[in-house]
């Protein structure tokens, strides 16, 4: 380098300097880089291109919302803990300034590690296993239930259900899919089981099975040679339609199928794969307000981009994966900026209160963990998702007992 | 202690998705058995032949029952340039040649299968299939009854066609002794495509029953070259008879431990009975020692 170069070199340094401070309104200028991490294949994938739904159509809405400017960088995890370590790895070097997904704890669990190693803030969509948020990481943040709070919702909510029809069932097979999220709302059932005193069923048989089971013969035909009046079902989406199938081949009618939080059996995909046989399900989960000025923006957007579906069918995963891309946007337009530092400390900042999801404000905890959020009863009538549950905000009467297969 | 009739349910059930294991893995056994290659490509190939079925079904309302024949003969022709075309130059090469050769289709399939189909699960709704057949307390699922039915048939045929017809017993005589077949004027080579197809064809039948049991993916087909592995290695790799027995041993066990350890455990029981077998036979249930 010689003498004119070097000089050049320390001008321009300078000048940078002396911008610095105008940095915020260069990055405001720019467009925030969203990385949606979602399993987009995998046996998760219908739920992973469900959520795609959601993240597709904020760009459009948060931009007629905030004015803010927001590019999508898609990566598929292919249901792979792994996989979604190393997408996220490289949306970040990619120049991501925020990662939001990726429906799945263990996926979150790893994709937390990247984000907190890198210092770059991650907003989970949906993800509920405790322990994401019981890390002290400063750049993770979570808009969802954990699983203890799903289940006390939900387990309150099957109560409130009994008393909504005037029955009472006695027992219950308690069945589960064996990942992390499985086995977080399994700890969740277990320790709130004996705490609910007003619930009047006792968990007479606990059956983990294999998330990617493609069979689940022996799963049922233990469940039923069980005997229980209902069977209360933490699942995926794949396994909710093979064991419904199993049920039918076994002759098994119990009195319903209800789910104190998981997904599977509101998807889109469960009506059709199993049409007539998807009716009565019962989920008890986090859900949209259908009465909420946003939502009706968002249903709007939605039937613009996918004009032969409905946001009823992916109401919790288009729903929440929205509001984690509004969350960073509203974060970007506080911050002024794309500094990652910057950007976490706005998203602590965060009070969403015009909102879609049921529930209190968005406001994150000191441990990055929304609180308030709401759950719904949720039964298949007519093939579709129902809100029967809780009162204020059903729009249809609870069916339970369900009538048997053949009737229905 | 569970009760007889959910055990005797359980291995009805294991018995039957067994046999249909049973006749999967024929067609890797019956391949190595003769060609001394193993196709790491066979779970891929079921998937394939199970997105054959769910085409046909959803193209022209083909049960997979009789969509078995066109796809059967497909497949035949198909493994048999698959060998002409591409394994045959690998006979005489090193076995970590045809293992890569072989991985390497697979791979091709996998993502084939994907591009052409998404990673969404497909499946077949026939009228029979969430109906079940009821003596006394035991309940026999119509689907899988009819898939190990004809897994029994198209063994039995595959059986009869080796031990009956000439091509089978020549192919069986290029088995035995490569270089005497060679001698007495056999062509090998085209002996050998044979045998991949007629492997490939019995691939093809499995898959049109599977597909009565299971939904397919692109992502399905590792999982069965693992578990076609599995059962030829118990059965012995190179017996037909130890290939079927295998298949209905993993089934059986599968759903016994599901039943009396945890659903969750049932593959660990599987690869446990592998180890064992390795261990005290090496060369399989019915295989011999080389």
């Amino acid at each position: 380098m010689n003498r004119r170069q070097f000089n050049k070199t320390v001008a321009a340094a300078g000048v940078a300097t002396a911008l610095a401070p105008f940095g915020i309104v260069r990055a405001q200028g720019a467009k925030l880089k969203v990385g949606v991490l979602l399993p987009r294949s995998g046996f998760q994938g219908f739920i992973g291109q469900s959520c795609q739904k959601g993240a597709d159509l904020a760009p459009g809405v948060i931009k007629e919302m905030l004015g803010v400017d927001i590019e999508l960088m898609n990566a598929d995890t292919e249901t792979n803990v792994d996989t979604a370590r190393t997408r996220a790895e490289r949306l970040i070097q990619e120049g991501a300034h925020v990662l939001v997904g990726p429906f799945d704890s263990g996926a979150a669990a790893a994709i937390a590690q990247v984000a907190e190693q890198r210092g770059v803030p991650f907003v989970i969509n949906i993800a509920a296993a405790p322990q994401i948020t019981e890390q002290g990481y400063k750049f993770v943040f979570r808009n969802f239930q954990t699983a203890p709070d799903i289940v006390r919702n939900g387990l309150a909510l099957i109560g409130d259900l009994f008393r909504a029809t005037s029955t009472v069932a006695r027992t219950a097979v308690f069945m589960h899919v064996n990942d992390t999220f499985g086995q977080a709302m399994a700890k969740g059932i277990g320790a709130f089981m004996g705490r609910l005193t007003e619930l009047p069923f006792k968990i007479v048989d606990t059956i983990s099975y294999d998330p990617a089971a493609k069979d689940l013969t022996v799963e049922v035909s233990k469940a039923k040679a069980s005997n229980p009046d209902f069977l209360l079902l933490v699942c995926r989406l794949n396994d909710a339609i093979i064991l419904r199938r199993e049920m039918v081949k076994q002759r098994w009618q119990p009195m319903g199928i209800v789910s104190p939080g998981s997904p599977g059996m509101y998807e889109e995909q469960y009506f059709k794969a199993l049409g007539k046989l998807s009716e009565y399900s019962i989920s008890n989960v986090p859900w949209y307000n259908p009465r909420a000025e946003l939502t009706k923006v968002v249903e709007k957007a939605f039937l613009k981009q996918n004009p032969k579906d409905k946001l009823v069918y992916h109401g919790l995963n288009a729903g929440f994966t929205f509001e984690s891309i509004l969350i960073a946007a509203d974060a970007f337009k506080r911050a002024k900026s794309t500094d990652p530092k910057a950007l976490a400390d706005a998203i602590r900042q965060t009070n969403i209160t015009s909102k879609m999801m049921l529930g209190a404000p968005i406001k994150f905890n000191a441990k990055g963990q929304v609180e308030g959020i709401g759950s719904a009863c949720l039964q298949n009538l007519n093939l579709v998702p129902t809100v029967v549950l809780p009162a204020s905000a059903a729009t249809a009467k609870p069916v339970f007992p369900m009538p048997g297969y053949k009737k229905a | 202690m569970p009760a007889i009739e959910l055990v005797a349910n359980v291995v009805i059930s294991g018995l039957l998705t067994g046999l249909v294991y049973g006749l999967m893995a024929l067609g890797l056994s019956v391949i190595f058995g003769v060609v001394r290659v193993v196709n790491f490509a066979h779970g891929e190939m079921m998937t394939i032949a199970m997105y054959a079925a769910v085409m046909l079904y959803a193209a022209f309302g083909l049960d997979p029952f009789i969509a078995v024949v066109p796809v059967a003969a497909a497949f035949f022709a198909f493994g048999y340039l698959l060998q002409t075309g591409l394994i045959n130059p690998f006979i005489t090469r090193p076995e970590h040649s045809q293992f890569i050769l072989l991985v390497a289709v697979a791979i091709v399939l996998v993502n084939g299968l994907l591009l052409a189909f998404g990673p969404d699960a497909r499946n077949v709704q026939v009228d029979y299939q969430l109906e079940s057949y009821a003596i006394g307390p035991i309940l026999f699922d119509k689907a899988r009854v009819f898939a190990a039915g004809m897994a029994v048939t198209a063994s039995a045929a595959l059986f009869a066609f080796f031990r009956f017809t000439r091509t089978g017993k020549a192919i069986r005589a290029c088995a035995d002794n490569y270089l005497g077949a060679k001698v007495v004027g056999l062509n090998v080579k085209r002996y050998y495509a044979l045998t991949f197809g007629l492997g490939s064809a019995c691939l093809a039948v499995a898959g049109c029953m599977m597909i009565l049991l299971v939904d397919v993916t692109p992502s399905l087909g590792p999982a069965y070259t693992l578990l076609a592995f599995v059962i030829v290695i118990v059965g012995g790799l190179g017996s037909m008879p130890g290939a079927l027995l295998g298949g209905v041993l993993i089934g059986v066990s599968e759903a016994l431990a599901g039943l009396f350890i945890a659903p969750s455990a049932k593959s660990m029981f599987s690869f446990g009975l592998l180890i064992l077998v390795l261990l005290f036979r090496p060369q399989g249930l019915l295989g011999r020692k080389s």
